[in-house]
């Protein structure tokens, strides 16, 4: 029998993810004597006109990483949907929309101002901004044009499956991949995690006091992280009570609180309102003067609490009368 | 309502809780008081139970306006601190709303016991007024991403 092919891409990624696919190590081996893989951009020179030609359905499954955030990238994922059989989102920004996410709290002719004109690092006397169309002596060139808003992957295409991660542990992927290869899989729409909170596995909860109270807040550089305590008892934001469980909590063991990059458990639509909803909670305050001084220590609510979820969130991206 | 479509008719949602806001408005409503009817209420049974989620929905499903409604602070609410954590995520609210583009004045909160029908009348006209002023949220509705 044929083995069964797959294939991974890269969208608006850090590279983590391909990272997180060479991290299997020996166990890679294992991985590729199962399968055949057809196209991998990372490792394997094929290009966009070798998947055109690939028979459409073809591919059993195809691993996207990244979010979508331009004309390109939306194209290469529906080629690549008609391709394969089974579309499985393959981290943060993949299934949440993750760190490139956060440019939907701004607008797209901020962000190119930043980075071509008024970055302090950048010199560019000549004021070029990339277009996506530009006139050149041998006809007209083409470049990627930027979204208004950057997307996670279901966002754009149908996705099967999700892993989560920033990046993906090895073991997620490793059942991910067993269970598809043995045909386990659970419904359509899965995230392929389990289904409880970081904090429901985390060893700090134990510490955690009966009733949990929190007078002022501390940004991880501002203390000394204690490394046995539960971080909001220690007042510093951990995203744990409302972010998935199943990261083997990597952050935490390294004594950084989580960022919620695993997103929320199901049944919750929109991890940064539930994450006010139990923080606020906790606040040692009665009053309006109380509530607000607490307030004024939290910097950047929403970056915080939707570090990898903005596009996810219910509202998208940063509203604008225009 | 207007029948003149060029006046803007905002749409307020507003959680009551039952104990005492639901009940100030149910008696505005026995009483006869008229209030404006932009105003769209919800029962939860305290305004603790009212998830930022549901304020965000409100918003993302385009609520030009939420009001949260409880009992009065310190010592009304039926679940004895029920209140304060509405009033605690409401300020936090209030600090988020703006980076998401919608202005913190489209979020109010306020106490209104079982008594103060007249009180329910005055923030519903009050807060009606005010955001006619400040216009249709900027959120368009049913536009998502793109």
């Amino acid at each position: 029998m044929a083995k069964p092919k797959i294939a991974f891409y890269w969208c608006a990624s850090c590279g983590g993810c391909e990272e997180a696919v060479v991290d299997l190590a020996e166990d890679i081996l294992k991985v590729v004597e199962a399968v055949d893989i057809v196209f991998w951009p990372c490792a394997l020179d094929l290009k966009r006109t070798d998947v055109e030609a690939m028979e459409d359905g073809s591919i059993a499954v195809t691993f996207i990483n990244g979010a979508i955030n331009s004309d390109e990238l939306e194209e290469m994922v529906h080629i690549l949907r008609k391709k394969s059989q089974l579309i499985v989102a393959f981290g943060s920004c993949s299934h949440l929309g993750g760190i490139p996410g956060l440019a939907n709290l701004t607008d797209k002719a901020s962000i190119l101002k930043s980075v071509y004109l008024t970055g302090p690092t950048n010199v560019n006397q000549s004021k070029t901004i990339p277009l996506a169309k530009s006139p050149s002596p041998d006809g007209e060139l083409h470049l990627p044009e930027l979204k208004e808003n950057a997307l996670a992957l279901d966002q754009v295409i149908d996705v099967d499956y999700y892993i989560p991660g920033c990046s993906v542990p090895k073991k997620l992927i490793l059942d991910a991949v067993t269970a598809i290869l043995t045909g386990n899989l659970p419904p359509k729409g899965s995230v392929l995690a389990p289904t409880r909170t970081n904090c429901d596995t985390c060893e700090r909860n134990k510490t955690k006091p009966e009733k949990l109270t929190i007078t002022k807040f501390y940004r991880p550089y501002e203390i000394e992280l204690d490394e046995e305590k539960c971080f909001l008892a220690q007042g510093v934001i951990c995203m744990g009570p409302v972010t998935r469980g199943g990261c083997d909590e990597r952050c935490i063991k390294g004594n950084m609180p989580c960022r919620g990059c695993f997103g929320p458990v199901d049944n919750v639509y929109d991890q940064g309102a539930k994450f006010i909803s139990a923080l606020a909670s906790l606040f040692d305050a009665k009053t309006d003067e109380e509530v607000q001084a607490i307030v004024d220590t939290i910097q950047d609510p929403a970056g915080t609490f939707y570090r990898f979820s903005v596009a996810k969130s219910m509202l998208g991206h940063k509203v604008s009368k225009e | 309502m207007s029948s003149d479509k060029s006046v803007f008719e905002p749409r307020i949602v507003a959680f009551l809780c039952n104990w005492c806001s639901y009940t100030g408005a149910d008696l505005a409503g026995t009483a006869r008081m008229k209030y404006p009817a932009n105003v769209r209420t919800i029962r939860v049974m305290c305004s603790g139970r009212v998830d930022a989620q549901f304020v965000m929905k409100a918003f993302a499903e385009g609520a030009d306006a939420v009001l949260i409604s409880g009992c009065h602070t310190p010592s009304d609410c039926h679940y004895q601190e029920g209140n304060f954590k509405a009033l605690r995520r409401y300020y936090l609210l209030k600090k988020m709303l703006p980076q998401f583009g919608i202005e913190p004045e489209r979020l109010r909160l306020e106490w209104i016991s079982a008594a103060e029908g007249d009180k329910f009348q005055e923030v519903c006209t009050e807060y009606t007024e005010q955001i006619k002023k400040l216009g249709p949220s900027p959120v368009k509705k049913g536009v998502k991403n793109g």
